[in-house]
């Protein structure tokens, strides 16, 4: 039977003028696409698991902006939500992929022997090498609207899944929810434990719910190798070192997401993708790859310099403090991860964090000698 | 265009088809009075319910899943979206009400009494003592569904009447309307630190249950020019009545308080949206724990000598009072000066719940006098009210 909902019967009474939210201090990619005329189209519409335009734009109602970042200010609830409300996330997906359309087609390529170089970053500047990616499992509701069997099923899946994986990926699965307060504070000091969800981006799309029920996080013996189950995305799998040896490290993350992605297709529930959106992920900031590669480097000089921010621009760079997404450098150090996500591939975009960190610790190298860096502006990638 | 299909949600249509035990709550580390009733069988036997705007028992008790236990106060766990909450979902909420009010009983009636010359005495609470009074109620309006469930729509309608209703008030009623979202971050400032306003939405027990969403939106504070009566619209609850002032004049803050609110209630009523009540529940409201009269009256009173006796709680329970800190329900005390209130709502009166703060803070401060003279105060603990 229909199931009942939080969005309640009552609303479609009100007239479209009373429901549309009020935007108008409002600086993120749904509010600026969210006219009242679209909303009136779209506000009667679900997905077939009943995922609708409120429960989609509520984090971005909720979040008016954000100081460091733009927000999307939508989240997808389940795989549909991508087509059912295309009429509003096309549009955000354009804004925020650099122009890319309803008919573009998005490149896989997961073969790491295509990267040219990256294991050469000097390491005493690139501090350690980080990929990330997130996958979401077939015939499952997203982190904002999946039900707690939903997720346990989800869970249960991954465990089975990363069990099976062996020799340098042999690992460990630790569910949160057993986890001591010590354990969790030492894994998010090594960088590998995601947040409680604290962010009121997450939090207002309901991803927190239930916490920490059915999430958990596995890990490889050697710590090089984890995958965070149920936080923003069903999985999250990360390959990462200390030091400057990106090419390791992608090696690592193409062959365990490929052993992984075989062993949830073997149980019926392959990955969420498609050859327009690529891999289809709860934000639509991270669909195509969901992949952000990066690394933490030392660039108290450059990151000075006035043509810094132009630099990582040109390069399709961006920079985060060494926290994470919401937080600030700490002694120069910086993390510099590729800025795009979907119309590139996985190769493509590690090739861009690869050959731009080696240019910028060259910048640097050249500035803490006092010698300009005009010489080596690059050209806008 | 109307539309009579069942409405998304954020609970999705799939989920029916997860058995019982996959979408049980894991309730092992949880202290608060939803975990205490809600077992895997009465989970299985009223999960596929609704109420008729749509609200289901997850909704319900999400709040209560995602906080597991208060360090202060044992936290209900559950909310209401709607009135039809309370029927729909009695097989929860009754054992609920139950242990949170003192045993009261599926068929037990509550009486309501807002008659204020009924209160004897409260004109004399020592101010050297008692340095506010303070008397607050909430009121949910018939026809709309409450704040952890309604739409944008709905919250500004209320908010529409509200402005209508509150800026027709006069004499001493008369005051304005300060919608948040135009106040400037100084106004809010001056009417936090004046105990006037309510917090922005950082509570996680609210957060949770979706009270705060599209935050500002809706929002505001009507206050009198005296600043001694005040209205918050669409906070926890549809609406707060709230009087105070400076002092000990409880006597004083409760007829404002009466006469303030049962003008509000009749101009709803003219525009056929009166309060919700009924015989049993009293006031309808979000929270379980503001049934009835949805009172707490109270004083902040200097206690720093018997506030560290050792039968200080037992005295407060016996008087029916609680304490708090001054900055309200989730903070400590400071400089020995204590938030004394009702700790009952439901299954007592109005009057008779202000009564008990007057008489009891009355008492309260006799102690403390007789505690600064190095005098015993074992001969007048009271007797269980």
């Amino acid at each position: 039977m229909p199931f009942g909902d939080a969005h309640n019967q009552v609303k479609m009474k009100f007239s479209s003028e009373e429901e549309y939210p009020d935007l108008s201090k409002h600086n993120n990619h749904m509010s600026k696409v969210l006219t009242a005329a679209l909303y009136e189209r779209l506000r009667s519409k679900q997905t077939p698991s009943g995922f609708t335009l409120d429960d989609i734009i509520q984090t971005g109602v909720d979040n008016p902006g954000h100081p460091f970042i733009m927000t999307v200010g939508c989240v997808a609830g389940d795989e549909e939500t991508y087509e059912v409300f295309k009429e509003l996330l096309d549009p955000v997906i354009e804004d925020r992929h650099g122009g890319y359309k309803p008919s573009d087609k998005h490149k896989t390529d997961l073969t790491s022997s295509n990267l040219k170089g990256g294991d050469d970053l000097d390491p005493d500047y690139v501090l350690s090498s980080r990929v990330r990616t997130g996958r979401s499992v077939r015939g499952f509701c997203l982190p904002p609207h999946c039900s707690r069997g939903e997720r346990r099923a989800v869970e249960k899946l991954s465990i089975e899944a990363l069990a099976s994986l062996s020799g340098d990926l042999n690992g460990k699965y630790y569910a949160l929810k057993n986890m001591t307060d010590a354990e969790q504070q030492q894994l998010i000091d090594d960088h590998f434990l995601f947040d409680k969800p604290v962010s009121p981006l997450l939090l207002s799309s309901g991803m927190g719910r239930d916490w920490p029920d059915a999430r958990g996080i596995w890990h490889n013996d050697n710590k090089t190798f984890l995958v965070w189950v149920n936080e923003e995305d069903h999985l999250r799998v990360i390959s990462m070192q200390k030091g400057g040896n990106m090419k390791e490290v992608f090696n690592r993350f193409c062959t365990g997401l490929t052993k992984i992605e075989t062993l949830f297709k073997e149980r019926n529930h392959a990955f969420m993708w498609n050859e327009h959106l690529g891999y289809v992920l709860t934000c639509p900031s991270n669909l195509g790859t969901g992949l952000r590669a990066g690394v933490h480097v030392k660039l108290p000089n450059m990151s000075k310099n006035a043509k810094f921010e132009e630099v990582l621009k040109k390069l399709r760079l961006q920079k985060r403090g060494t926290g994470g997404v919401d937080t600030a450098a700490v002694g120069g150090v910086f993390d510099i991860s590729n800025a795009d996500r979907l119309g590139f591939s996985e190769v493509e975009l590690v090739q861009m964090v690869v050959d731009g960190v080696k240019l910028l610790v060259e910048m640097e190298k050249k500035l803490e000698k006092g010698q300009s860096i005009d010489d080596i502006m690059p050209a806008q990638k | 265009m109307t539309t009579i299909m069942p409405f998304g949600n954020t609970h999705n249509n799939f989920k029916l088809n997860y058995k019982v035990e996959d979408e049980f709550p894991d309730l092992s580390k949880h202290n608060n009075h939803m975990a205490k009733i809600l077992t895997k069988e009465l989970y299985g036997k009223i999960r596929d319910r609704q109420t008729p705007s749509g609200y289901t028992l997850d909704d319900v008790i999400q709040t209560g899943v995602d906080n597991p236990g208060h360090p202060f106060i044992m936290t209900v766990g559950c909310v209401a979206g709607d009135e039809e909450s309370y029927e729909v979902f009695k097989e929860l909420l009754d054992p609920v009400i139950s242990d949170r009010h003192g045993g009261y009983k599926p068929s037990d009636k509550h009486k309501t009494d807002l008659n204020f010359e009924n209160l004897k005495g409260g004109d004399d609470l020592d101010p050297n003592y008692v340095l506010s009074s303070r008397v607050r109620t909430g009121r949910s309006i018939k026809g709309f569904t409450l704040p952890p469930h309604n739409s944008r729509g709905e919250r500004r309608a209320i908010e529409k009447l509200s402005v209508e209703a509150l800026t027709s008030l006069d004499g001493e009623f008369k005051g304005k309307y300060y919608p948040l979202k135009s106040m400037t971050d100084a106004e809010q400032e001056q009417l936090i630190s004046d105990h006037f306003l309510f917090d922005k939405p950082v509570s996680p027990l609210l957060t949770c249950a979706g009270m705060a969403r599209d935050w500002p939106d809706g929002r505001g504070i009507m206050h009198n020019d005296n600043k001694t009566f005040l209205v918050w619209v669409n906070e926890e609850d549809h609406l707060r009545v709230i009087s105070m002032q400076p002092g000990g004049n409880m006597r004083e803050v409760f007829k404002r308080f009466c006469v303030g609110l049962q003008k509000i209630e009749e101009i709803f009523k003219k525009h056929n949206h009166g309060f919700m009540w009924n015989e049993h529940l009293g006031y309808i409201l979000t929270c379980p724990s503001n049934l009835g009269t949805g009172l707490r009256g109270g004083v902040h009173v200097k206690l720093p000598k018997l506030s560290t006796h050792a039968k200080f709680d037992e005295i407060l329970t016996r008087l029916r009072l609680q304490k708090r800190g001054t900055g309200g329900v989730d903070t400590a005390s400071v400089g020995g000066v204590f938030d004394i209130s009702n700790a009952d709502r439901l299954g007592s009166s109005e009057v008779a719940q202000v009564q008990l703060v007057v008489d009891g803070v009355k008492l309260m401060v006799e102690m403390e006098k007789k505690l600064e003279k190095g005098e015993a105060i074992d001969s007048m603990i009271p007797a269980q009210k």
